[in-house]
Formats: structure tokens, C-alpha cells, sequence
């Protein structure tokens, strides 16, 4: 029978890692993930599940040992947050470039210096062009969903890419909410057996060559091929997506519009601030405002297409980001830099513009949202875009 | 059945580690890896941090590697195989793997005491049967003959070298044998391919017992300055001289495996090599002095270890 448990987004990766049940996980402590491999390390413990669990002594060689169980034929995953993310920032790069199907949690939280342990996403953003597939949740119960989603994901044979799902630290990592689990045999269906779809280390009768000297003879035919994998990836979410809709009844596509449709402004967000951005959403459609929402889900690949669609109707539009691309145009966030890259290319002529908020955990409350609109329509009334870059609660 | 370490019953074993490769000649990490491979009868799997050995022996789309082989990075080659054993002891504990498979990771000096040191002792510390064999050629060859903390005092290397007022590298290597004794693990040694039964036989017992260490003493004639033929020789006369005495630590208990019936001076071994030459001058004589003095003291506290004083 399907449960329905209080979990906070960390336990209940730790309970989609347990229903996985996968052959090895490798991790090292990191506030504000520490929890998800600490409750996991209890399913370990009491024998719930069959995994080699590698406590090792940092997160490089976390991403190493993931690496190696990996190649070696071993359903793997691990979870991490920020230092420890950029830790691994050498290896991410092996990893997809091995085209090794790793699945990995990745709490957001901001990076050093100086230090802070609460959220924001400059750490995933750091790692968006090491080849891994993003996928961003809103609460707990996307983030065990998507966790799920992710395994059949990476190990697609037209995408064996490493995967890494996020949820907001302490937003979503701490906070208890309702989730709903599948039960142990539908995801064990779901995920299904592991098959390698390559030679693996410990097929010792046909022995393998994992990571060898690549020259400019053959390295760059080797990352046009990786650039397949990433192609063909916006398609198998999708496939992925339609069969879980079946089997938990939640739909996931590669973003989700909220009231989109008949918008005449907008906010793009990620995450949980997209869960704060929905009810000032609906208290300003209410006043007949016409305001709508679209939160990416997958940013890498990056829906180019799909999203400029989405938008194309509408007159203005606000992406806020949780991270400062710097030193890039106007110093923006890398989603408003990617949204406008889609819009130039896919079409689109309203005026974007960007907000940068909630560094180092700095709260993002409902009127703030409200201010965003508020300038989207002054943009429409007076045709002016005053500011590109906004910082969003900060003092200045 | 178990091969005998006989050069006879050696002869007729295939080789799994295949000629054409592109290490210079008289490298000895080479010869160390052919002599390790024929010592194991199993099924082996290979870690390999970035160095010359990598670098040399996988130019893509050849290979030497006859065994299933990894390469990660330069820091993590202990890290690696840890993974793949565990997934290992995951699969078979599954039924999913019922062989027989050995488990080794090869470093240089390098990659071993300086950047891989950490991912080596969380390998160590966490149990991992594997057996971790640094081929110690005392600098970073592959880059281009850079100081490591394997460097003997008083080597010239590209960064330390021996100019007007410092004569090379001024400090002595880091002792990592016993670093890694320390770990308490089953077994730990060195050893010296010019003594290729000894090797072969520490070999056996690492990956047996393993966790295991082996440090491997690796001429370079580029670092070292030599000409190749003399690779064994060096090898041999650093141990004749103590400079790389050969020692296991089993269960801890600490045991020479070879002692030398008469040990040579410093300078039998120091003279032939180019790096070390400039020690020779009248005004760095004295280094050569302490530099005897620091293996006779290391040399003396081993001998009481190994319950031979």
C-alpha cells in the first residue's frame, strides 16, 4: 500500500535512494545534505537495503568511488551540497564524460566565501556545463519524484548522462511536508533491473580501457558524441515523465506553467520560491491582475524552445535568479541569460528582465514577488525598462 | 593452481601487460607493473592515477592493458578502485559476480605522497581490499622532473634546482611506508624490481591480505640522470646503500626482507646519477655528510623496528 508520510525533502530522497535500493552509494557529510545520507546510512544499517555504502573521507572521493562502482557495472548515487559539489568539480566532468549514469542529490546552498550554509543555487549553477542533466524540484515530494525519474534518466542507452537532482537547503531539505511514496515494488518496477549497456571493470574476460590519453586526434569526436547524449535527453525526460504520470498520477514535463496562459506578465523562478511565487499568483489574479508563472524543472539540457513558446505571448517578463553569473552581461544570473539567449533565437520581443535574490539564504517573501509584478506592468504602462538587473532585498 | 615464482614457470604465464607501449626505455615503472601482474594468478582489475604510466601506456585507441583498467584522475586512483570494490562486494554479495577478482591501484610519487595521499589513507582507513602500489621515482617525471615530498635531499629537479645559493632540493622525503603502517592495515611494504622475487612476493600477500601498501622504488633515467641500462643497478644500490631498504610490515610486525651483507655508502649510489652531481662540488660536500647521516639514522631505528638491533 502507498504511504503517505511528514518527511522533509531530505528523507524523502533518502526514501526513494532505499526503494532504488542501489548497489553502491558513496558519500561524505555536508550541511544541508548531511541528513539525506544519514537516514540513508540507517536503511544501511538495519539491512533494508543491498548497498555498499562507502563513507568516504571527501566529497572528490565520493564522485571518484561513484566513479569507479559506476564503471565497474554498479547501480550508483551519492548527495552532496555546495563546497562539496565544487569539491567534486574536477570529477563531475569524468563522470558524464565516462557517460557513467550516476544519480546525485544536490541540497542548494550558497557557496564560499565568505561562508553560509543556507540556500542558493550558485553551486549547481557553478557545475551547469560539467555534462550532468539538471533537474530542479519545488518541495519534497518533486525531489522524490524526480530522484526516481532520474534513474531511467541517466541510464537511458541514447543518454547515459550522471543526473543531479535539487532541492532548496533548508527550504525543502528541513521543511516537513506531505509526500506521497509509491510502494517498494512500483518503484523497484519502475527503476527495473540495472543492465550496463557497456563492458563493465569487472567483466574481467573482456577486459575495458576506462579514461585513456585522448588526444586531438579523437577527444573532440568523443565530446561531440557526449553533446549526443545531452540532445537526445529533453526527449527521454519527457518519455520518463508520461510513464511515472501513469504510475503515481503526477505530471511533470521539462517546466511547468502556472496561469501562463493567458498571462500578460510573467516570473520565471526556480524551486521553492516558485511554490511562494504561485500564491502571489493567485491573490493578484484575484484582483484581475493577469499574472502568470513558469518554473524550469530541467535546466540542463535547457528547453530552449519549449520555454520561448511559453512565453511568447506575453508583453513582459521577469526571470529572478538565486546566483550571480559574474563578470557575465549586466553581471545577470545564468537563467536570465539563458532565457534570453532562447528568446533571440526562438523569437520574442517583449522586454526581459532579471532579479537576483535570496543569496546566502536571504528570505524571498510573498510582497517582494508582488514588487516584481508590479514593475512588469509599470515596463507595460510606460514602455520603459528602467532596470535590467534588480537585486531583490538587499541593502545597497 | 598457484604459479610458482620461478623464472621457468614465470616464462610460460601470457603476459597481461602488453609490449609497444611508449615508457622510456630503462623506466621502471614498466618493468614493476609486468612483474606485478605475473605475480597475480587471479582475475585483475586496474586503477591508474594520471603520470607517466598512464599517460605512456593508454594513447587512445591502443591500450596495453590486458586486464579491465581505470583511469580517473591524479589524486584519486585509491578512491577509484575503492568504488569499484565496492561494487564488487555489492555484485557478489547479489550473486551477481561469483570470480575470484583482485583489485589494484597504481601511482607515482606524485600522485601517491602528495595530491592522492588523502584519497589513499580513506582507502586505507575504510578497509577496502585492495592493494595500492606507488612506483616512487622520487619527482614528477611526467610533467617534467618537479620536486615532490618523494624527492631525496640534495636531488636537482626543474624546481628545486641546484643553483648559487640553494644546491637543490633541501629537504628529505617524507617517510610514507611508515605513514602508512601506521594505518594499522594487514600489510605494507617496499620493495625494488631489481629484487623481482621479493617484489612478486610482497605482491601476493598485499592483494591477499589487502588492505594493502607497496612502495615501489622506480628509476627514471631522464629525472635521475643515468643512462637506462643502469636502471636495475640503481635500483639494487639503493637498497645495498639503505637509501630503500626492503621491509614488510605484516599484522603489524615489522621484518627486513633483505639485508644487506655489507651497506655501501651513500655516494655509490648518489655518484652515478646526474640529478645529484653537484653535491660533489668541494662546497656542498658536507650536504653528502648529512645526507648519510639522516639514512644511517633511519636506517638504525628500521633495524630496531624489525627487532635486528
Amino acid at each position: 500500500m502507498r504511504e503517505i508520510l511528514a518527511l522533509d525533502g531530505n528523507a524523502a530522497v533518502a526514501h526513494a535512494m532505499r526503494q532504488i535500493n542501489p548497489d553502491v552509494v558513496a558519500a561524505y557529510p555536508i550541511t544541508p545534505q548531511t541528513s539525506t545520507v544519514q537516514t540513508f546510512s540507517e536503511f544501511v544499517a538495519n539491512g533494508l537495503v543491498k548497498t555498499e555504502f562507502i563513507t568516504v573521507e571527501s566529497e572528490h572521493s565520493a564522485m571518484s568511488a561513484c566513479i569507479g562502482a559506476a564503471a565497474a557495472g554498479a547501480r550508483v548515487m551519492t548527495a552532496t551540497s555546495s563546497a562539496g559539489l565544487a569539491f567534486m568539480w574536477e570529477t563531475l566532468y569524468i563522470a558524464a564524460s565516462y557517460r557513467l549514469p550516476i544519480v546525485m542529490l544536490d541540497v542548494n546552498r550558497a557557496l564560499s566565501g565568505p561562508i553560509n550554509i543556507h540556500c542558493d543555487h550558485s553551486d549547481t549553477m557553478g557545475a551547469r556545463e560539467a555534462g550532468w542533466i539538471q533537474i530542479f524540484s519545488e518541495n519534497a515530494q518533486e525531489s522524490y519524484d524526480n530522484f526516481i525519474q532520474a534513474v531511467r534518466i541517466a541510464e537511458h542507452p541514447d543518454v547515459l548522462l550522471p543526473v543531479m537532482v535539487m532541492h532548496d537547503g533548508f527550504i525543502t531539505s528541513h521543511a516537513m511536508e506531505r509526500v506521497e511514496l509509491l510502494t517498494d515494488e512500483e518503484v523497484r518496477n519502475f527503476v527495473g533491473e540495472y543492465k550496463p549497456a557497456f563492458p563493465t571493470l569487472l567483466d574481467v574476460h573482456n577486459p575495458i580501457t576506462y579514461g585513456p590519453l585522448d588526444f586531438y586526434d579523437y577527444y573532440f569526436e568523443h565530446k561531440r558524441q557526449q553533446v549526443e547524449g545531452m540532445a537526445h535527453a529533453q526527449e527521454v525526460i519527457l518519455e520518463v515523465a508520461r510513464e511515472y504520470e501513469k504510475l503515481s498520477g503526477r505530471k511533470y514535463g521539462l517546466f511547468e506553467a502556472y496561469r501562463l496562459e493567458d498571462a500578460e506578465v510573467a516570473i520565471v523562478v526556480l524551486s521553492s520560491t516558485a511554490g511562494t511565487t504561485k500564491a502571489v499568483v493567485d491573490k493578484l489574479r484575484a484582483q484581475g491582475k493577469k499574472v502568470g508563472l513558469l518554473k524550469p524543472r530541467v535546466f540542463r539540457p535547457f528547453p530552449a524552445k519549449e520555454l520561448a513558446d511559453a512565453l511568447r505571448h506575453l508583453k513582459a517578463v521577469a526571470v529572478m535568479d538565486r546566483s550571480i553569473s559574474f563578470g557575465a552581461m549586466h553581471n545577470a544570473g545564468p537563467l536570465y541569460l539563458e532565457v534570453l539567449s532562447a528568446q533571440r533565437i526562438y523569437g520574442g520581443s517583449m522586454p526581459v528582465v532579471d532579479y537576483i535574490f535570496g543569496l546566502g539564504g536571504r528570505d524571498i517573501v510573498p510582497a517582494q514577488i508582488e514588487s516584481v509584478y508590479d514593475d512588469l506592468f509599470r515596463i507595460l504602462e510606460t514602455g520603459q525598462v528602467e532596470r535590467l538587473v534588480t537585486y531583490l532585498g538587499v541593502r545597497e | 593452481m598457484v604459479t610458482k615464482l620461478t623464472l621457468k614457470d614465470l616464462s610460460h604465464k601470457p603476459d597481461r601487460f602488453a609490449p609497444g607501449h611508449r615508457l622510456c626505455p630503462g623506466c621502471g615503472a614498466g618493468t614493476i607493473v609486468r612483474q606485478v601482474l605475473l605475480a597475480i594468478d587471479e582475475p585483475v582489475v586496474v586503477s591508474n592515477a594520471t603520470g607517466c604510466l598512464e599517460v605512456s601506456t593508454t594513447i587512445f585507441p591502443y591500450t596495453s592493458w590486458r586486464v579491465p583498467w581505470i583511469h580517473s584522475a591524479f589524486e584519486n586512483a585509491a578512491s577509484t578502485i575503492s568504488g569499484v570494490e565496492a561494487a564488487y562486494q555489492s555484485l557478489k554479495r547479489q550473486g551477481k559476480i561469483t570470480e575470484d577478482i583482485k583489485f589494484i591501484a597504481f601511482g607515482g610519487d606524485g600522485g601517491t605522497y602528495d595530491i592522492g595521499l588523502q584519497a589513499l589513507s580513506g582507502a586505507m582507513e575504510r578497509g577496502h581490499k585492495i592493494l595500492y602500489i606507488c612506483y616512487d621515482n622520487g619527482a614528477y617525471m611526467n610533467t617534467g622532473i618537479q620536486r615532490s615530498s618523494a624527492t631525496p635531499r640534495g636531488a636537482e629537479t626543474t624546481t628545486s634546482p641546484a643553483g648559487k645559493v640553494i644546491p637543490g632540493k633541501m629537504q628529505y622525503p617524507k617517510d610514507l611506508t611508515a605513514i602508512m603502517a601506521a594505518h594499522n592495515i594487514p600489510y605494507v611494504a617496499q620493495a625494488s624490481p631489481h629484487n623481482w622475487r621479493d617484489l612478486m612476493r610482497k605482491v601476493r600477500k598485499g592483494v591477499e591480505k589487502g588492505p594493502a601498501f607497496l612502495n615501489v622504488i622506480s628509476s627514471c633515467n631522464r629525472g635521475w640522470r643515468h643512462p637506462p641500462e643502469m636502471s636495475m643497478e640503481l635500483s639494487r644500490l639503493a637498497v645495498e646503500t639503505c637509501f630503500w631498504p626492503l621491509y614488510e610490515v605484516e599484522d603489524g610486525v615489522w621484518r627486513l626482507t633483505y639485508k644487506p651483507k655489507e651497506k655501501l655508502p651513500i655516494t655509490a649510489w648518489l655518484e652515478p646519477q646526474g640529478r645529484f652531481r653537484h653535491l660533489f662540488r668541494p662546497e656542498n660536500r658536507h650536504l653528502i655528510e648529512e645526507i648519510q647521516a639522516e639514512v644511517d639514522r633511519r636506517w638504525e631505528r628500521l633495524l630496531k623496528l624489525c627487532g635486528e638491533a
